[in-house]
């Protein structure tokens, strides 16, 4: 048996040490008509050499983005990962090692995770990180409880220009406590701020705003601040791109409040979208009602520095139904790959990723602007790495004709209700020949 | 003690080599300065050396796997098999973006359908999703599915869940986030459900119960059938945290017993990397009448091939992630289940099983057990004796098993138990790897006696000595001061 050492003889020594005659008297407990009559119906058992056979064959059925030209976001973004971010998260040390609860034996994990908490404070402005959430989805819906917990309101704003994906999760979320969500229109692309002025009052207690947002457009965070503000009670929630911060404002410089968002693009794999990780940062106001694991400083009966997890009153293990949050696992192997990689990328290294990405972004955008039938959704609009183009044929059609030639043109707009739309995401891994290679493709196929 | 990464930073090195640039578009020309930020987030400048002895002096500070036994109660702790590494890391896995046509995904649609199928077989459930990506997020689907089937029945009445006092300290938070008052039940004398106690608390209002089976005292809920009829009942619906599923594989289906949800955790049964805290997989099974509930999408099947299945949406939960779920961890619990079949799963469970009762057997000499009959896959031991005789505490206990090399089984929990000591030792370690660590278990009781003093100062040789938590609390030191 694969990972079973226990001999046969070992397994009558076992019994007897123990006591029974047999294994079933170990399990008389369980009432003998509970027991499963028979074997499970699984497939037999596969040798190492079989299961890989297996799984290659598999493989075959995927087109996996390094064979394509991609330009699919939405959330889930293929930037270049440097070698050595895996030959860390490889490590079994890492890997294989549980919570960091026995902090003397648990260094390791909890220095990582307290650099990490330092990376985000420094990319978001925000004064305290915790160790992850599930995904950016859940982060902003934790962000919208932990801001009830922080001043009791009931109501959160959720613009339209929200990733929708992230709002279907946030509903799920939030219902169960009563919050009641409110959409705030969109007018070009942008949260239309007049319209959300008009909203606010002073039963607002958060307003959630991603920038750049889902149709990759950069809002005017400092008219909102203003708006948002205008409540001293109401709480602005940013959910940002952590590779944009390299280049777009800190948050704090906008005054938000709580800085969320979808930590993947930091040196993680897109593996179909999961596993991902959220970021959770505030002011150190609310740290005491953060939901999630946090690190702390702290020394060891020496005197000698030490980090442990730390204000665990918060948590479900000891807190139970008045924990902050029910999250117990969370995403921290993610976290580490995110921590190695803002290493090697460093101060520089993450501009010039954020500024190649912004510059092939548009060149893009104004070659496809150029073709017949095609146009930019929201002109108006800056956008960073993502937008959004008007396409002459249903942007479905356009997808199956560019399959055969292995290029991903974008995402179907849709999928979330706006025909003949594709949203082109750009990386800083896209050569001038991959984005050549797609403005021709787009202009063949649609002009036959 | 280690320095941080921000201290080895030096202006200007790099570590990373990027293409040169293909534009000489300033930033300015395309973003409005007003959004470009003024200060650069002051992360470390490191080479690739740097940075590559930094985290693994880091990794040398951390007790894993492969260094020694982790007897930690209900985390399941068992090896992970280096295969499911290798193929993962396939580029025909990892480099798939979750928005690909349908066509393109095949491969991995497949494992994902035949990994719902193998669940459902496993627990005696009728359909699994796989999305929750997390235990707890896996309770939270699985309470959701309860609050949505009384929702369109009509239950409005329905407030309350009940579950034991031994219960995961998720199971309170789950329930509370769903938007139920928890009702705690008091264990019976014998570390059970009391069933008469649980007759006084059942009323319409009653929602659900929340059960581990085995329980966190690792015993088996024998009067698992009466509970469930005194539950449905009142049309309320029975929940089974999975988290001690590895005793049952093969030996009990949970959806042929009573439960009418369960989440598993694949992390710890199906054996994926806890990867220091996460990311983990929490996929919920359910019986028949709830499928409708169960988030959207599911992964089907029809003659063209797999599909992403949203049919069921406006019954549905909703979802509770922005794609489909932790791809990356399903996939190595699928290679996992593939390559033990059907003999191999309830070998994992006896074996299981069979280490955790032949444990307590070597170590009950020496320490308290509560509950002294056969267990499943774990017992509660405690420290109850050494601390009333030596003046020891299960903490000190706990910190000098680091000494010799172990991790501490989980300890305070479950919370009916004063100094628990919950131990799992899982069905990959061997006979003799459980003697070496009881005779560590006897020689620690041996030196409560001798040299309590000594035990108050464990642990004596581990990266740091023990560590000042409370400290951590009073002087918030949350991150990093970087100066420049």
């Amino acid at each position: 048996m694969p990972y079973i050492p226990t001999t046969e003889a070992q397994r009558r020594e076992m019994l007897t040490a123990i006591g029974v005659q047999n294994f079933d008297e170990l399990i008389k407990a369980i009432p003998e008509k509970l027991r499963l009559q028979g074997r499970l119906h699984v497939s037999e058992a596969l040798s190492e050499l079989e299961i890989t056979r297996s799984i290659v064959e598999k493989t075959c059925h995927n087109m996996c983005a390094q064979t394509a030209n991609s330009f699919l976001g939405a959330g889930l973004y293929d930037h270049f990962i440097p070698a050595a971010v895996d030959t860390i998260v490889s490590r079994p040390e890492f890997f294989t090692a549980y919570t960091p609860y026995q902090a003397e034996v648990s260094q390791g994990t909890l220095q990582f995770i307290y650099e990490f908490q330092t990376m985000i404070c420094e990319l978001t402005g925000m004064e305290v990180a915790n160790a992850s959430m599930y995904d950016g989805a859940s982060a902003i819906a934790e962000a919208i409880l932990m801001a009830v917990r922080k001043n009791k309101l009931m109501k959160a704003i959720l613009p339209a220009t929200l990733n929708p994906e992230y709002v279907k999760v946030i509903k799920t979320y939030t219902e169960g406590i009563g919050v009641e969500l409110i959409t705030a229109p969109s007018q070009d692309g942008l949260i239309d701020l007049i319209a959300l002025e008009a909203m606010m009052d002073g039963t607002i207690g958060s307003v959630i705003v991603q920038t750049p947002n889902f149709y990759g457009n950069i809002e005017d965070v400092f008219a909102l601040d203003t708006i948002i503000h205008a409540n001293p009670k109401t709480l602005f929630i940013a959910a940002v791109d952590p590779i944009a911060l390299a280049i777009l404002n800190a948050p704090s410089e906008y005054h938000a409040d709580i800085v969320v968002g979808e930590g993947q693009a930091l040196g993680n794999s897109m593996y179909m979208g999961g596993p991902l990780f959220g970021f959770f940062a505030s002011k150190l106001d609310m740290a005491r009602q953060m939901p999630g694991r946090i690190v702390g400083g702290t020394l060891d009966k020496e005197g000698n520095r030490a980090y442990a997890l730390t204000l665990q009153a918060r948590e479900q293990h000891i807190r139970r139904e008045k924990a902050t949050s029910n999250i117990c696992s969370n995403e921290s192997l993610c976290t580490l790959a995110a921590t190695v990689y803002m290493s090697l990328m460093g101060r520089e290294g993450m501009v010039e990723i954020a500024t190649q990405s912004a510059q092939k972004a548009h060149y893009l955008a104004t070659e496809i602007d150029k073709l017949e039938g095609f146009s930019l959704a929201y002109p108006a609009a800056c956008f960073f790495k993502e937008f959004v183009v008007n396409t002459p044929l249903p942007a479905d059609k356009i997808i199956q004709l560019l399959l055969p030639r292995a290029i991903y043109p974008g995402v179907d707009m849709k999928r979330w209700g706006f025909d003949n739309q594709l949203m082109i995401a750009v990386t800083e891994k896209k050569s001038r020949k991959d984005l050549n290679e797609l403005v021709s493709a787009l202009k063949e196929v649609c002009h036959v | 003690m280690s320095k941080t990464i921000f201290e080895y930073s030096v202006s200007g090195r790099k570590g990373v080599t990027l293409p040169p640039r293909d534009s000489d578009s300033k930033l300015e020309g395309i973003i409005p300065g007003k959004f470009l930020r003024q200060d650069k987030a002051k992360l470390p400048e490191v080479t690739e050396l740097d940075v590559m002895r930094h985290y693994i002096a880091l990794s040398h500070k951390n007790h894993f796997i492969e260094k020694g036994l982790y007897p930690l109660g209900s985390c399941t702790m068992k090896y992970n098999p280096k295969v499911h590494e290798v193929l993962v890391r396939h580029s025909c896995f990892n480099n798939i973006h979750a928005y690909q046509d349908e066509q393109t995904l095949q491969g991995s649609l497949a494992i994902l359908y035949e990994l719902q199928q193998d669940l459902a077989e496993i627990s005696g459930m009728a359909q699994v999703t796989l999305q929750p990506v997390a235990g707890a997020q896996g309770e939270f689907a699985g309470i959701k599915i309860i609050e949505a089937y009384h929702h369109a029945k009509g239950n409005t009445h329905k407030t309350k869940i009940i579950l034991p006092d031994s219960a995961h300290g998720t199971n309170p938070a789950t329930c509370s986030l769903v938007g139920y008052d928890v009702v705690e039940l008091k264990s019976d004398a014998e570390g059970r459900v009391d069933l008469a106690k649980l007759k006084e608390l059942i009323d319409d209002n009653v929602a659900g119960f929340m059960l581990t089976n085995p329980n966190t005292l690792g015993l088996f809920e024998s009067q698992i059938v009466e509970i469930a009829e005194l539950i449905h009942s009142v049309d309320g619906l029975m929940y089974m945290d999975g988290a001690n599923l590895n005793a049952l594989l093969g030996i009990v289906q949970p959806g042929k017993i009573g439960f009418d949800v369960m989440h598993y955790n694949l992390h710890k049964t199906f054996t994926t990397p806890h990867g220091g805290g996460g990311p983990g997989s929490g996929p919920v099974g359910v019986v028949e009448k709830l499928i409708p509930y169960l988030p959207v999408p599911m992964i089907a099947k029809n003659d063209d091939g797999y599909f992403f299945d949203y049919r069921h949406e406006a019954t549905s939960i909703g979802k509770v992630h922005t794609y489909y779920g932790n791809f990356a961890i399903m996939l190595r619990a699928y290679i996992y289940i593939k390559m033990l079949g059907p003999d191999g799963l309830r070998r994992v469970s006896e074996n299981a099983i069979i280490n955790a009762n032949y444990l307590m057997k070597l170590v009950a000499p020496y320490y308290h057990i509560e509950h002294q009959e056969s267990c499943m896959h774990e017992f509660v031991a405690d420290g109850t004796k050494q601390k009333k005789e030596n003046g020891v505490s299960t903490l000190d206990i706990a910190k000098r098993l680091l000494d010799k090399g172990y991790h501490a089984p989980t300890i305070y929990f479950p919370l009916i138990i004063h100094e628990a000591l919950m131990i799992e030792p899982t069905e990959t370690e061997s006979k003799e790897s459980i003697d070496a660590f009881a005779n560590a278990m006897i020689e620690i009781a041996m030196e409560c006696k001798d040299n309590p003093e000594m035990m108050h100062d464990a642990p004596l040789t581990t990266p740091v000595r023990r560590v000042d938590d409370v400290r951590a609390v009073k002087i918030l030191d949350l991150r990093y001061q970087i100066e420049n």
